[in-house]
């Protein structure tokens, strides 16, 4: 019992109860589990492509975990899988995607992680790195635009991100005006095939914060509280007006960068199989079991839960059918009217 | 310089065909006035004699004034009032938080105006010069297009991107740039390009209260030059609809911007010798009036396109395969276009410019030859 | 007044700083000016003595207009210089646009073009003439063009359409059937009026007839069509090489037609399939060569026929059908001359043709055309050469003779007719 009771003294929970902590693994857990079932089903032959998000469940469940809901908005990049699981996409959502069906939030027209889903304030996004920083900054501007405060946009991109001029004019102008924005950056290392080394001269991406007049986090991406602890501190302090702020989160990438992507080709096994040894999601999970949140059982269920939820959310959306053909001209313009020529 | 004849939409002109006898308005129509000038019943009360970039100012005021979501955005549209001093004032009335003096970055200009359409607001962009606009060619076709699109419906983005393009004006390589060829292609896009002042007013009010986003192309060098009556009030002029400016029998031309102005110039001086060609302002580039150029062409039987922007690909080579596709068998001539040569822009020696630019005597030499053909 | 400013069309004159009578260096500024772009001291174009004010200060002009005279140093003091040089028209050379070359801006109405559609007599024909031509039955070949070069307009037809006395042109035939039962043959009279263009034309005999018996040979017998290419360089320059010394000889003109006939009936004796007739009971394979040559008068179509080309030399040939033809001319055809045909040619080429698809004399196998020579280039020994090249067409029975028969029957008349040259006897 001693025992116990240190472990749960020595846990620094960053404020939340044992349910939000156990929602945090949950969340871990269900973005591995879907992440690698995407990239099962490729495998498989049934879907045409997956990314892989794994080694990014902590900082995406702890950023979660600082996003209001039905008030903050998300504008994700396309390894947001448990990102947007935690604030409100479901698994049946994200598996439509990947099967491309009629009943998939963008009717089968985007590629996989390209949600959108305005009722849960989750932005379009296209393909184009750092295309959507531009548009988050306008969304914080809009969230303001009436004078209002209380409401955050989180804008997630990875390392590579950061290289793109929209970037920088993105956090430029959010810096000018104060916006309530938190620039999220997911570093994990590899962009692609590009090494962090290749794509910028310094080795902390939050030093470019400084550059614009805003405050750079760094935090430990593969800790969930500590993630959720910096993300809450920039969250706060854009909803509360204090402008935005840079945060990056360090963490690795374990698979290839999608199901086209043969890392093997550029990537150290050695090097590999040393980040494994940090992987966050058995790490929270000794976490919580040693902080008596969890016990085994539990956690055996939990992850049984997991693959049920996914199993249910596969099985579901395979059987649905493929957007009609005749769909393919809608919502070009508001209204049917489409063509270029008007009779 | 002569000055834009404001013609009401055709469905103000009564059915019958004017009387190609009849004086041919000049660019001004308010001086005389009279009835075939205006439509049926003469000068509107309360209207305005505005030039055209009067208008677009004109246009702007009024819907900041009735939707506070409309905002302008742009590089030096706050304090400076924009180079054209178009939003002059707007900044002391309507705030920063409204009149936005964007950083010199044309991507995110338009990047972040997307955001805000987005989000629910009504921004009007400008991009200083249509020359500057290709950095910020992404988020016009890759984003702002798409939006609708992509996300299936869910979201829209309810964009205005204005800016001056055309040259005559000693702009040389990047201040006279057309770009229309450029985005009319792209689904999910719409583009005007009206020429005088009430349709600039008519139609810039429609853009910005379109659900989608609009590019609207203000020639700058009529901005001063074309002066024309425009009604008071709210008034919207459909996006997707040409106007024909002046009837005619012999050929149809079909132009826009200031290329307009000349060819009702041409037109005019031929009426003069007996030759009657009709006129047709394009007014909308994306969609395009399908209608108003077959009717045309299958009354003239012949077809002349002008456009200041280079030949190869612009947006004559669109309207010409659509009228071989449609009305092959009512052409009487091979279709023409008169458009601007195939180089990379008009340099700043005048004999540069002038060669680049087509002039009145060319228009009207194409209009006689192909009646004559 | 300078224009200040890239749309600026009009400017204010805010300040003078000169008055007459004072100098002026030149570059030295002497009128402030402002616009709604930019208010600007203006320099002096010239060194001189300012000698008037035009405008005064607080006065609008346009771009353009004079502002102020300046007697410039050394100039005559009575001619008056203008103040500014205007933005557009000014009096240097450099300042005129060049003249640009301009090209043809529309294509010419000529048969050089690219192929777009039949010409008719040598002019193309838009689309929107074909289809009112069609539409009112106008013989666009008739019509007096007022386009450019003569084109023949969309306006001209209508014209045409609506005139109420219009005379047509003989119009050349695609191709000539008539009826073996000469009796039924009738030459319209000359005397008849020609008939009117519009309304409805009334039906002469031969009309009638050569109606029904289109339709019996299309009905009866399934055509078909092949053709060949033949290089007929050397049977031209043959033709060349004879044709002053026959026409004196003879008082004909020699053309290729008998040539072309001459080897037409060498390659009926070697196929003789295509020189027969069907029946239900069997396939009749005549035993001479009678070809018909089929011929336009003024009203109608004749086909009279040259008997037993088989014993005949080209020399022969040629003085027989031209026999035929003169008789034609004149209405002289007698039943001897039109009956007993097995094969027909048709030098369609003469108006102009490259391609035909005859219909086939009823009771015949086998039609054959020459189309026009043309000078194109073509291959030979895998170097490009100029040739003259004339198709040879042919519809035929297929009820009688396939396609390989045809085919043959057309390759043997190929190479004869490429065989043919100035070495040979006529």
């Amino acid at each position: 019992m001693a025992k116990t009771v240190t472990a749960r003294a020595a846990l620094d929970r960053g404020g939340l109860t044992d349910e939000q902590l156990v929602a945090m693994l949950w969340n871990m857990l269900l973005q591995r589990q879907l992440d690698n079932r995407g990239f099962q089903l490729n495998r498989q032959g049934k879907i045409p492509f997956a990314l892989g998000s794994e080694g990014h469940e902590a900082l995406q469940a702890g950023a979660a975990m600082a996003f209001v809901r039905g008030s903050d908005v998300l504008v994700p990049y396309y390894r947001d899988l448990g990102l947007v699981l935690g604030v409100g996409i479901t698994p049946l959502d994200l598996l439509t995607n990947m099967f491309a069906r009629e009943a998939d939030l963008s009717g089968g027209r985007q590629f996989p992680n390209h949600y959108t889903a305005r009722d849960r304030g989750v932005l379009s996004i296209s393909s184009i790195i750092a295309a959507h920083c531009s548009h988050a900054a306008g969304v914080a501007y809009a969230l303001t635009y009436h004078g209002g405060r209380g409401r955050a946009v989180l804008c997630s991109t990875g390392e590579g991100a950061t290289s793109e001029g929209e970037w920088h004019e993105a956090i430029n102008f959010s810096a000018i005006h104060k916006l309530p924005i938190v620039f999220l950056v997911q570093n994990n290392g590899w962009a692609i095939s590009t090494p962090q080394s290749s794509q910028m001269a310094i080795t902390d991406v939050a030093d470019k914060a400084a550059g614009y007049g805003i405050p750079g986090l760094i935090c430990d991406g593969t800790d969930p509280i500590a993630s959720y602890r910096a993300m809450k501190v920039a969250m706060e302090r854009a909803r509360n007006g204090g402008g935005p702020t840079l945060v990056e989160a360090k963490c690795y990438r374990f698979l290839a960068h999608s199901t086209d992507d043969d890392d093997r080709t550029y990537r150290d096994r050695d090097e590999l199989a040393k980040q494994r040894a940090d992987d966050p999601v058995p790490k929270f999970e000794r976490v919580l079991l040693e902080a008596g949140v969890i016990d085994d059982d539990g956690l055996a269920a939990m992850k049984a839960d997991v693959l049920k939820a996914a199993n249910d959310a596969t099985d579901e959306a395979e059987a649905l059918p493929y957007p009609s053909v005749d769909d393919m001209t809608t919502h070009v313009y508001a209204g049917a009217a489409y063509e270029p020529w008007l009779e | 310089m002569s000055e834009a004849k404001t013609v009401p939409e055709a469905s103000m002109v009564p059915e019958r065909a004017q009387d190609n006898r009849d004086p041919v308005p000049g660019f001004d129509a308010s001086s005389e006035g009279g009835p075939h000038a205006l439509g049926v019943g003469g000068a509107e009360p309360g209207a305005e004699r505005l030039s055209n970039v009067e208008a677009v100012r004109l246009a702007l005021h009024e819907a900041m004034v009735a939707d506070e979501r409309v905002l302008v955005m742009g590089e030096d549209v706050g304090a400076r009032g924009n180079v054209f001093l178009i939003t002059k004032g707007f900044l002391e009335e309507f705030g920063a938080k409204r009149v936005v003096d964007m950083p010199l970055a044309e991507a995110s200009i338009v990047g972040v105006a997307v955001g805000m359409a987005m989000q629910g607001l009504r921004p009007v962009a400008e991009i200083q010069f249509a020359d500057f606009i290709y950095p910020a060619f992404n988020q016009i076709v890759g984003e702002a297009a798409k939006t609708r699109y992509r996300s299936n419906g869910d979201y829209s983005c309810p964009l205005v991107i204005r800016t001056p393009y055309g040259g005559g004006v000693h702009g040389a390589l990047s201040h006279s740039i057309s770009i229309e060829a450029l985005f009319y292609h792209v689904p999910g896009l719409k583009i005007v390009a009206p020429s005088t002042p009430r349709d600039i007013k008519g139609l810039l009010t429609a853009a910005i209260e379109d659900p989608d986003p609009v590019l609207f192309l203000e020639h700058k060098k009529t901005y001063r030059s074309v002066k024309g009556e425009v009604p008071a009030g709210h008034f919207t002029i459909p996006i997707g609809k040409a106007d024909v400016k002046k009837t005619g029998t012999q050929a149809t031309v079909v132009s826009y911007g200031y290329n307009l102005h000349q060819a009702l110039d041409a037109a005019a001086q031929l009426e003069g010798e007996g030759i009657s060609v009709e006129v047709i302002d394009l007014r909308s580039i994306r969609p395009m009036d399908k209608t108003a150029i077959l009717t045309s062409v299958r009354k003239t039987r012949k077809l002349l396109i002008i456009h200041e922007d280079n030949k190869f690909g612009g947006i004559g080579a669109e309207i010409s395969a659509m009228v071989a596709e449609e009305a092959l068998f009512d052409l009487d001539a091979p279709i023409r276009r008169l458009c601007g040569p195939d180089v990379p822009a008009m340099g700043y020696a005048q004999p540069l410019e002038d060669a680049f630019m087509i002039s009145t005597e060319r228009m009207r030499a194409a209009m006689a030859e192909l009646v004559a053909f | 007044m300078p224009q200040l400013g890239e749309t600026v069309t009009e400017g204010t004159v805010a300040r003078w700083l000169k008055r007459p009578g004072e100098n002026v260096d030149k570059y030295e500024p002497f009128v402030e000016v402002s616009t709604d772009k930019v208010n600007a001291d203006v320099p002096s174009p010239v060194a001189g003595t300012i000698r008037e004010l035009i405008v005064a200060e607080g006065e609008t002009v346009p771009t353009g207009a004079p502002i102020a005279v300046i007697d410039e140093v050394g100039a005559p003091a009575a001619a008056p210089s203008p103040a500014i040089p205007t933005d557009k028209g000014g009096p240097t050379p450099l300042q005129q646009a060049a003249p640009r070359a301009e090209t043809a801006v529309l294509p010419v109405p000529a048969t050089t073009q690219r192929s777009n559609g039949a010409a008719v007599n040598g002019m193309r024909v838009s689309p929107a003439v074909r289809r009112l031509a069609r539409e009112h039955a106008v013989d666009v070949a008739t019509v007096h063009g007022t386009g450019a070069n003569g084109r023949v307009t969309a306006a001209d037809v209508i014209a045409a359409a609506t005139a109420t006395t219009t005379r047509t042109a003989p119009i050349s035939p695609p191709a000539a059937v008539i009826p073996r039962g000469a009796n039924e043959v009738e030459r319209p009279s000359r005397n008849e009026p020609p008939p009117p263009v519009q309304g409805l034309i009334p039906l002469s005999p031969a009309r009638r007839l050569i109606a029904r018996r289109m339709v019996e040979s299309k009905h009866a017998a399934p055509h078909a069509w092949t053709m060949v290419e033949v290089d007929v360089t050397d049977l031209w320059a043959w033709r060349m090489a004879e044709k002053d010394a026959f026409e004196r000889e003879h008082g004909l003109k020699l053309t290729l037609l008998p040539f072309f006939m001459f080897a037409v009936t060498k390659s009926l004796r070697a196929f003789p399939l295509m020189n027969a007739s069907f029946h239900e009971n069997g396939i009749e394979v005549h035993a001479s060569v009678n070809l018909g040559i089929a011929t336009a008068t003024d009203e109608s179509l004749v086909v009279p026929v040259v008997r037993n080309a088989e014993e005949r030399s080209i020399r022969g040939i040629a003085l027989a059908a031209g026999a035929l033809i003169d008789k034609a001319r004149r209405g002289k055809l007698g039943v001897d001359d039109l009956s007993g045909g097995t094969f027909t040619v048709n030098n369609n080429g003469a108006a102009g043709s490259i391609l035909s698809a005859p219909i086939l004399v009823p009771g015949q196998a086998g039609i054959a055309t020459m189309e026009a020579v043309v000078k194109r280039p073509v291959v030979r020994n895998d170097a490009i050469a100029i040739r003259s090249m004339m198709n040879v067409c042919l519809s035929l029975d297929h009820r009688v003779v396939d396609g390989a028969i045809a085919s043959g029957f057309l390759a043997d008349l190929k190479k004869r007719l490429e065989a043919m040259g100035p070495a040979g006897a006529l």
